[in-house]
């Protein structure tokens, strides 16, 4: 996937993808305006394509009920032109941007489900994902793509499978998501998306300064990156929840079938129905047991013979009490 | 391909294949043309010159015929597939995995898509596991035990790459039975064979072999690399497996890729079971303790393990003392897009776009590109029976095969509803 050095795409050649919010239940409520908003994220767009004159930025809107490209600058013909006193980019963007949030209200009245809290980012994570592709195909030299997802709502668990796919693919692919979220509390999707595709996310502390954020932080090339002290991820809760108390767990126990996560024991599957066999639990951890005993790396010697076996397994439980010991020393 | 007749008298092997370069195959330097067959991906066009084929159309159609077979294997059988798999992969190191119709030969072929198969395994299976086993002489020897970490399993083919004697189907089949009967009943236990031989030299009754893996609903495949047996046939076909032979390298690596998916409808050989997990925290920056996995102090980084405390270093693993399977939400994630697929898109007939009426739009949905060939004639496209949104083409093997989201559908959420 990586494309040969070259004068024309050098490194630090980037396709910005930028996934804008425009939840209007979150706008409504936040404290800073969406106008005000707008002005900081165009100001930010604008130096993007002034770091490099082969920068391109992709800009997806992410509504409550629909996501729609609202900003291309490889299809913008003439970006020199002004209309009155605007520039091209911000007359072509909060034209097409107008025109998405009113579409996406008559969307949301004609789906009559009242207030929605999150937007549909898995939407726009897929779109811009199928967007990046096509660079990736347009030819062995392609400016380097990269996400931004600037989000303020909070996140839709329903979105949750979707997401995840989408940040697998993203990762596969060696596509960044980098992601500003301004919302009140931390966005888990987000979080997870930035640590498992190697962006960054970040939490501004302060809005009113939210150009200089987004410049300071999110407009490096990934080149340029290696040599920044970029915030650092503090660390993801990977640990699951489980499905039926929604509660955050050590030890679970998952399907076999569809890999629910459960608390406790059921004797039926409460998502894909299927009936559990006697409760093989021990048993089965026990089959492991004995194998891990089989090719343990832990004792000294090789476990060529079968006949060894048995000594080994007594010695290793010697380990195991003295590792426990040591690890309880240490502090864990 | 030609010397099989002779393939049992030893001595002879090499001396054929000496005559081959002169006489047979002509010079060496002449083989990299006769072996590319480059002429035969050129065509015609209608001025006479000569032009790479088209092959996009064609390798859409092939794709889509594939993805609609897999789709309706899934309608026949309720949608459950075996998430959890225990595969033993068997590589025929006998004196026939050296043949060099093969470049450069047969078992240097085998291996790098081993470990190709072994990587994308690990990526779309991040809760199975994969254990390694040869033929040589006669004897199937044990590479590596079942096990998840992939680049482990790599080093030890690696290093092993050598080929001698005679293959043997039986001793293999035991060998692998043995390992696989001890897993859980809750994991799929399957078998891919990589067979070059075109014999198989046993020590007792195959056929009880067979039967013997058939009533341990252990799933065996076969993909060969010379001829079609009857043996690996029957195998396959008792066993609920496939059989598949490849003709050249690009049609192994895609025979050997498709055992990655989950297979479909051997949901009923193994129980349903529920599995204790546990979800280790990340270690906290700067704390030291000595890993299971390495035997090393380490600070800060690795996982520690809920039951027994110990340090692991990597996820998704078993922990080595107490035996609990470690792993991280994502992991399961990862799984999720094997049970609810995306459904396979509908063409659209030109008909259609030409409709005045019914105009469809002149961009894909997810890419933005034009759906229009130069000329403005309308291309190939494709539409998602439930949002009703246009793609192309190259957008529909990118979301089947990679992305597992229809950006239509994603992107409203009436339909969503519906």
């Amino acid at each position: 996937m990586a494309s040969g050095p070259s004068k024309l795409y050098a490194d630090d050649v980037s396709l910005l993808v930028v996934l804008l919010d425009t939840n209007p239940f979150f706008w409504s409520t936040f404290s800073l305006q969406f106008s005000e908003f707008l002005s900081h994220v165009l100001a930010f767009l604008n130096s993007i394509l002034l770091l490099n004159q082969l920068n391109q930025i992709v800009v997806i809107a992410t509504g409550c009920s629909s996501c729609s490209y609202i900003y291309d600058s490889s299809s913008d013909s003439n970006p020199g032109s002004e209309f009155g006193n605007m520039p091209r980019l911000y007359s072509n963007l909060l034209q097409k941007l107008e025109e998405f949030v009113a579409r996406d209200e008559q969307l949301l009245k004609a789906g009559k489900q009242g207030a929605i809290a999150s937007s549909l980012l898995s939407g726009s994570l897929s779109m811009a994902l199928c967007y990046i592709q096509r660079v990736f195909r347009s030819g062995p030299l392609h400016p380097q793509p990269r996400i931004l997802c600037i989000q303020g709502s909070p996140d839709g668990p329903e979105q949750y499978v979707a997401i995840m796919n989408a940040i697998f693919s993203a990762q596969r692919s060696t596509v960044p998501i980098d992601s500003c979220y301004i919302g009140s509390n931390n966005s888990a999707f987000l979080q997870q998306a930035s640590y498992i595709t190697g962006g960054i996310y970040y939490r501004p502390p302060q809005l009113d300064g939210l150009f200089q954020y987004l410049s300071t932080v999110f407009a490096t090339d990934l080149y340029s990156r290696a040599f920044l002290r970029l915030p650092k991820s503090v660390g993801v809760d990977f640990r699951a929840s489980c499905f039926c108390h929604k509660q955050t767990i050590d030890m679970g126990y998952v399907c076999s079938v569809c890999l629910s996560i459960f608390c406790e024991p059921h004797k039926k599957c409460s998502t894909c129905g299927s009936v559990f066999g006697q409760a093989q639990l021990d048993v089965a951890s026990e089959a492991s047991r004995k194998r891990m005993a089989s090719d343990t790396k832990w004792c000294s010697g090789s476990n060529d013979k079968i006949g060894t076996g048995i000594v080994e397994v007594c010695v290793k439980s010697a380990c195991r009490s003295v590792v426990g010991c040591f690890t309880g020393f240490l502090g864990m | 391909m030609n010397t099989y007749a002779e393939r049992p008298t030893n001595g002879e092997v090499e001396e054929d294949d000496d005559e081959d370069e002169v006489t047979g195959n002509g010079r060496a330097w002449e083989r990299t043309y006769a072996e590319d067959r480059s002429w035969e991906s050129l065509q015609e066009d209608e001025s006479g010159l000569l032009r790479p084929i088209d092959d996009k159309a064609i390798y859409h159609s092939q794709y889509r015929r594939r993805l609609r077979a897999l789709a309706s294997t899934a309608a026949v059988s309720r949608i459950q597939k075996g998430l959890i798999r225990y595969l033993y992969v068997v590589v025929d190191l006998s004196k026939a995995a050296s043949e060099t119709d093969f470049r450069p030969s047969r078992r240097a072929v085998v291996g790098k898509q081993v470990e190709a198969f072994i990587r994308e395994f690990f990526d779309q299976n991040p809760l199975s596991h994969i254990g390694l086993a040869t033929i040589k002489d006669g004897i199937a020897y044990s590479l590596t035990e079942l096990g998840g970490s992939p680049e482990s399993h790599i080093k030890a083919l690696m290093g092993k790459l050598e080929c001698s004697g005679d293959a043997s189907l039986q001793n293999a089949l035991e060998l692998v039975h043995g390992y696989l009967n001890q897993i859980p009943s809750y994991g799929h236990r399957e078998v891919l064979l990589l067979y070059s031989a075109l014999s198989t030299c046993d020590p007792g009754d195959i056929m009880e072999t067979i039967q013997k893996c058939k009533k341990d609903k252990i799933r065996c495949s076969v993909i060969g690399l010379a001829a079609e047996m009857f043996i690996c046939k029957h195998l396959c076909q008792e066993t609920g497996g496939t059989y598949t032979i490849a003709l050249d390298e690009a049609h192994f690596k895609e025979l050997i890729l498709e055992h990655a998916p989950p297979p479909p409808s051997i949901a009923e050989y193994a129980t349903a079971n529920l599995i204790k997990m546990g979800f280790p925290q990340r270690a906290a920056e700067g704390s030291i303790a000595i890993c299971t996995c390495h035997e090393e102090a380490k600070v800060g980084g690795g996982y520690t393990c809920p039951r027994c405390k110990v340090r692991v270093c990597e996820l998704p693993t078993e922990c080595r003392i107490c035996g609990l399977t470690l792993i991280s939400s994502p992991h399961l994630a990862r799984s999720y897009h094997h049970l609810f697929p995306v459904v396979p898109f509908d063409e659209v007939p030109p008909s259609v776009q030409n409709d005045p009426i019914r105009r469809s739009p002149s961009t894909c949905f997810g890419c933005q590109q034009s759906l229009l060939n130069p000329g403005n004639k309308p291309g190939l496209s494709v539409t998602c029976p439930k949002c009703k949104q246009y793609f192309c083409i190259d957008c529909d093997i990118y979301i089947h095969e990679s992305l597992h989201n229809c950006p239509g559908c994603e992107s409203f959420r009436h339909s969503k509803a519906e």
